[in-house]
C-alpha cells in the first residue's frame, strides 16, 4: 500500500476547507508564490525556449528510459553507491527499513532519521513505516517539521505547510519546544524560523541515517540533485555514516547540462528565484581522502506504477518536475486548500497523478472538479496538458461507468435531443416559455427546479420568451413573405 | 435533413456565414445571436443561422463521454458544412469546434478531414470580425464605465484578448476599467457549478469582488455561461453592476434588459 488515499471524500473535505476562516487566511498569506513566478518569468525573453527545450528533454527520456537508467546505475555503482530498483511501495519501504535496521546505533536497534524533503517518501507512507519500527524520524525541512509536529500531510508539493498560519506555527513550537524559555515571544516569521533552525541544528549530528529524494537523477555521472531553500537536505545527507536517496524512475535524465536547463525552469517555476538557495550535486559514498560525506550511499528506484503510466495515455504526466506552478495558479487548489485531494499529491498535478495512482474509483472527484480554466497547463513550465489528462480520466470514468447514475443518465437524454433538431428546438422552446413564466416576468429564478446547485448560491437569469431559434425561423419566414409579395 | 442554407446566391465578396448560436444563446440569450448578425451583417457578411444546429457537444466531451460527443459532432459537421465560414459567438463552443472536433474524431478517418476542413474555417465572434473581416471599430454608442473578464477557453484556446478590447474602445461613450484577475476562471465550468457548488461559489464570488471594484456600470464578456453565473451571483448579493454578452453593446442592441433583469413590459428589438 501506500500512503492512505481519502480522494473519495473530496467534496466534502473541500466544503468544508472553504468554512475554515483559519485555513482560508493562510491560503491568503500564501498566494505570492504565483505572483513571483509571473515576476520572474518576465525577466527572461527566452523562458518558452527553455520550456520547449524542457518538454522535448523529458520527452526524449521517456522514450529511452530504461536505457538512461541503467545508465544511470552503472553510473552510481561505478562511484561506489547501491542501486536498489523497487517495484511499488512496500517494496521501497522494506529496503530502506532494512538499511537503516542495519545502521541504528540506538538502543535496540532504534535508529535516528534525519530527513530532507521528499514527495516519494510521502508518497510511500515512509515516515510511519519507519515510526512503526520504532525508529526516530526528524523531519528537516522547515515546513515539513511543522506538518510533523501536527501530524498532518503536506498541503503542497514545494509548501507543505501551506495550509498553516503563523499562529498555528507558534502554538506547534511552543507545544514542542518545552525547554525553551515559555516567556519567549515571536514578532515575526523570521523568529519562528531562527527557532526552528537553533532547534533542528541542535539535532543534526546525532543521525545514523539521512534520507533525501532527489529532484534529478544524471545518467552521465551516477548523480543525483537536490534543490533546497534551506540548505537541511545537504546537512541530512552530509552528516549522518549512510544517506539514502529515494527517487521515482522518471527523475532521471541524460546529462548534466540537461540538469541545467530544469534548473532553469524549475525555481523560477516554483518560488519565482532564478535559482533556489541550495542546488546540492551528489554521488556516491565517501572516497578515502574526503573530508566528509556518508560512508554509504544507497538510492531507491521506485516504480509504484510509473512504467504503466509511461505505457498508456498518461504519459506526458512523467514530464512533471514537481514545481508546483499548477496548484499555484489553481483556483481550485487556491480554494480549497490542498488537503481536500485526499492524498499526497495536490492541485491540477494531483488530480492527473492521483487516480493513476490509487485508481479512478477513489480518485474520480479530482479530475471532474475542474472548469478546464487551462492555467495549469498555461504556466507549466514542461508544458503537460493537465486539462486535457483529466479529460481523460473523466473518458475512462464513464467508459467504466463509474460517473453518478444521474448524470449518466442526464447526458444520455441531452445527446437523444442534440441529435434530433427538430424535436429539440420543439422541446426547448416549450422548457424556456416556462422558465419564463415562472420567473413572472422578474428575469431571474430564485430557485430552480432540478437546478439546487446553481441556485443555492446564485440567482439563475431567466430565459427570453422565445429561443432565437425559434425567433430567426419566424423572422425569415416574414422575411421571405415579404420578398414574395 | 438541414434546409439550403440560404434561399438566395451570396452577393460576390459576401461571404455565406453560418451562425452557430451555441444552445446558451438559443434557449437564453436571443439577443446575443440578433446583435451577432448585426455585426456580421455589418462587416459584409450574409448570415444564416441554420435550423439544424443544436449544441456544439462540449457537455458530453467534458463528461467523458467520447461516442456521444462524436455523435453530435458529425451532425453539426454536416450542418455547417455549406458555409464560407461558420461563427459562434462564445470562446467555449467556439474552442470545441475549433480545436477539440479533430480530437474527438481523431480516429475517424472519414470524419476528421471534415472536421480538420471545419475546424479551419470556424472563428468565435469577435477574433472573426477584427482579422478575419478587418473591422477596426464599430459604430455604437453607451454612456457608461464597463469591465471585462477573460472567458477561459476563449483566451488560452483561441487566444481572445485585446480583440474585444479593441473595438470596445471604439465604443462612443464608453470606458472600460480593468479588474483585478480578469484572466481568473469565474467559477462557471459547464456542469462543474452544479456539481461542485461550494467551490463554483466561492470562485465567482471573488470574481464579483473584483468586478464590485471596479465600480463598473456592466461587466462584459464573450461567453454567456460565464456571463450568466456572474450575473447570477451579483444580482443575489444585490450589487447593482449588470451583465451583458460585448457583442450586445458593439452592435447597440442594448435595448433589452442586461442578463437576468426584469422583462420589461413587451418584446421590442430594432
Ligand atoms: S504538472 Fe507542471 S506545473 Fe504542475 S508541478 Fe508538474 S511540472 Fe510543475
Amino acid at each position: 500500500m501506500t500512503a492512505e488515499p481519502k480522494s473519495s471524500q473530496f467534496k466534502s473535505a473541500a466544503s468544508e476547507a472553504l468554512q475554515n476562516p483559519r485555513l482560508q487566511a493562510a491560503m491568503k498569506a500564501s498566494g505570492g508564490l504565483a505572483v513571483r513566478r509571473a515576476a520572474a518569468i518576465a525577466e527572461i525573453p527566452e523562458f518558452e525556449a527553455i520550456r520547449d527545450a524542457g518538454r522535448d528533454l523529458k520527452n526524449h527520456t521517456l522514450a529511452n528510459l530504461d536505457a538512461y537508467l541503467l545508465a544511470f546505475e552503472e553510473k552510481a555503482l561505478e562511484s561506489g553507491a547501491k542501486v536498489h530498483w523497487a517495484a511499488d511501495a512496500e517494496e521501497a519501504r522494506a529496503i530502506i527499513l532494512k538499511i537503516v535496521g542495519r545502521h541504528a546505533k540506538g538502543p535496540e536497534g532504534k535508529a535516528r532519521v534525519n530527513k530532507g524533503k521528499s514527495m516519494i517518501s510521502e508518497e510511500i507512507g515512509l515516515n510511519s513505516a519507519l515510526e512503526a519500527a520504532g525508529h526516530h524520524v526528524l523531519e528537516t525541512d522547515l515546513g515539513e517539521y511543522i506538518i510533523q509536529l501536527r501530524g498532518e500531510p503536506p498541503s503542497h508539493i514545494i509548501a507543505p505547510a501551506a495550509h498553516v498560519s503563523k499562529p498555528d506555527v507558534e502554538a506547534d513550537f511552543r507545544a514542542a519546544h518545552t525547554h525553551l524559555d515559555p516567556e519567549r515571544t515571536f514578532p515575526d516569521a523570521a523568529s519562528l524560523v531562527h527557532e526552528a533552525r537553533h532547534v533542528l541544528r541542535e539535532q543534526y549530528f546525532g543521525a545514523d541515517v539521512g534520507i533525501t529524494g532527489a529532484n534529478m537523477l544524471i545518467a552521465e555521472t551516477g548523480q543525483g540533485v537536490i534543490v533546497t531553500n534551506e540548505g537541511n537536505g545537504d546537512l541530512s545527507q552530509i552528516l549522518p555514516d549512510v544517506h539514502i536517496a529515494v527517487a521515482s524512475l522518471e527523475k532521471v535524465i541524460p546529462t548534466l547540462d540537461d540538469a541545467s536547463t530544469i534548473l532553469r525552469l524549475l525555481a523560477r517555476s516554483a518560488t519565482g528565484q532564478s535559482l533556489s538557495s541550495y542546488t546540492t550535486f551528489y554521488k556516491g559514498a565517501r572516497r578515502q581522502g574526503d573530508l566528509d560525506g556518508p560512508k554509504e550511499m544507497h538510492f531507491v528506484l521506485l516504480d509504484n506504477g510509473r512504467s504503466e503510466m509511461l505505457a498508456g495515455e498518461f504519459r506526458e504526466m512523467l514530464r512533471c518536475i514537481r514545481c508546483g506552478a499548477c496548484m499555484n495558479n489553481c483556483p481550485v487548489y487556491r480554494a480549497v486548500g490542498g488537503h481536500s485531494y485526499g492524498w499526497v499529491y495536490v492541485g491540477p498535478m494531483g488530480s492527473v497523478l492521483t487516480p493513476n495512482f490509487v485508481g479512478i474509483k477513489e480518485g474520480r472527484h479530482l479530475p471532474n472538479a475542474s472548469t478546464f480554466c487551462g492555467r495549469c497547463q498555461e504556466v507549466c513550465p514542461v508544458r503537460i496538458p493537465l486539462p486535457g489528462l483529466m479529460r481523460k480520466l473523466r473518458e475512462a470514468e464513464f467508459e467504466q461507468k463509474l460517473s453518478p447514475q444521474t448524470a449518466r443518465y442526464g447526458l444520455g437524454v441531452w445527446r437523444w435531443f442534440a441529435k434530433r433538431p427538430a424535436l429539440y428546438h420543439r422541446m426547448s422552446s416549450i422548457g424556456m416559455r416556462a422558465l419564463n413564466w415562472l420567473s413572472g416576468g422578474h428575469g431571474r429564478l430564485k430557485r430552480l427546479p432540478f437546478g439546487g446547485g446553481w441556485t443555492a448560491h446564485r440567482d439563475f437569469p431567466a430565459p427570453a420568451k422565445r429561443t432565437f431559434m425559434a425567433e430567426w425561423k419566424a423572422r425569415k419566414a416574414a422575411k421571405s413573405q415579404g420578398d414574395d409579395q | 435533413m438541414q434546409p439550403a442554407p440560404s434561399a438566395e446566391p451570396a452577393a460576390p465578396n459576401r461571404p455565406k456565414v453560418g451562425l452557430f448560436a451555441t444552445c446558451l444563446v438559443d434557449l437564453f440569450r436571443p439577443n446575443v445571436g440578433f446583435a451577432a448578425v448585426e455585426l456580421l451583417e455589418a462587416a459584409g457578411c450574409d448570415v444564416d443561422a441554420p435550423e439544424g444546429q443544436t449544441c456544439c457537444g462540449q457537455p458530453a466531451w467534458n463528461s467523458g463521454d467520447r461516442k456521444g460527443a462524436a455523435e453530435v459532432a458529425r451532425r453539426m459537421i454536416e450542418v455547417f458544412e455549406p458555409y464560407d465560414y461558420v461563427v459562434l459567438p462564445s470562446g467555449s463552443c467556439g474552442a470545441t469546434v475549433k480545436k477539440d472536433y479533430v480530437e474527438i474524431l481523431r480516429d475517424d478517418s472519414d470524419w476528421l478531414p471534415r472536421a480538420q476542413a471545419l475546424s479551419d474555417k470556424t472563428f468565435e465572434l469577435i477574433t472573426f470580425l477584427t482579422e478575419i473581416r478587418g473591422v477596426e471599430g464599430v459604430n455604437a454608442q453607451f454612456d457608461g464605465v464597463v469591465t471585462y473578464h477573460d472567458s477561459c477557453s476563449g483566451l488560452r484556446s483561441l487566444g481572445v484578448k485585446d480583440q474585444p478590447r479593441q473595438l470596445l474602445s471604439s465604443v462612443d461613450g464608453l470606458r472600460l476599467r480593468e479588474m483585478e484577475d480578469a484572466e481568473v476562471c469565474c467559477g462557471f465550468g459547464g456542469t462543474f457549478c452544479v456539481k461542485y457548488p461550494d467551490i463554483s461559489n466561492r470562485m465567482v464570488s471573488n470574481k464579483t469582488d473584483n468586478i464590485a471594484a471596479t465600480s463598473a456600470d456592466l461587466v462584459l464578456a464573450g461567453d454567456l455561461g460565464c456571463l450568466m453565473n456572474m450575473a447570477g451571483k451579483l444580482s443575489r448579493q444585490g450589487r447593482p453592476v449588470k451583465a451583458r454578452h460585448v457583442a450586445e453593446i458593439l452592435a447597440g442592441m442594448t435595448d433589452e434588459p442586461a442578463i437576468g433583469e426584469p422583462q420589461r413590459g413587451s418584446e421590442k428589438r430594432k
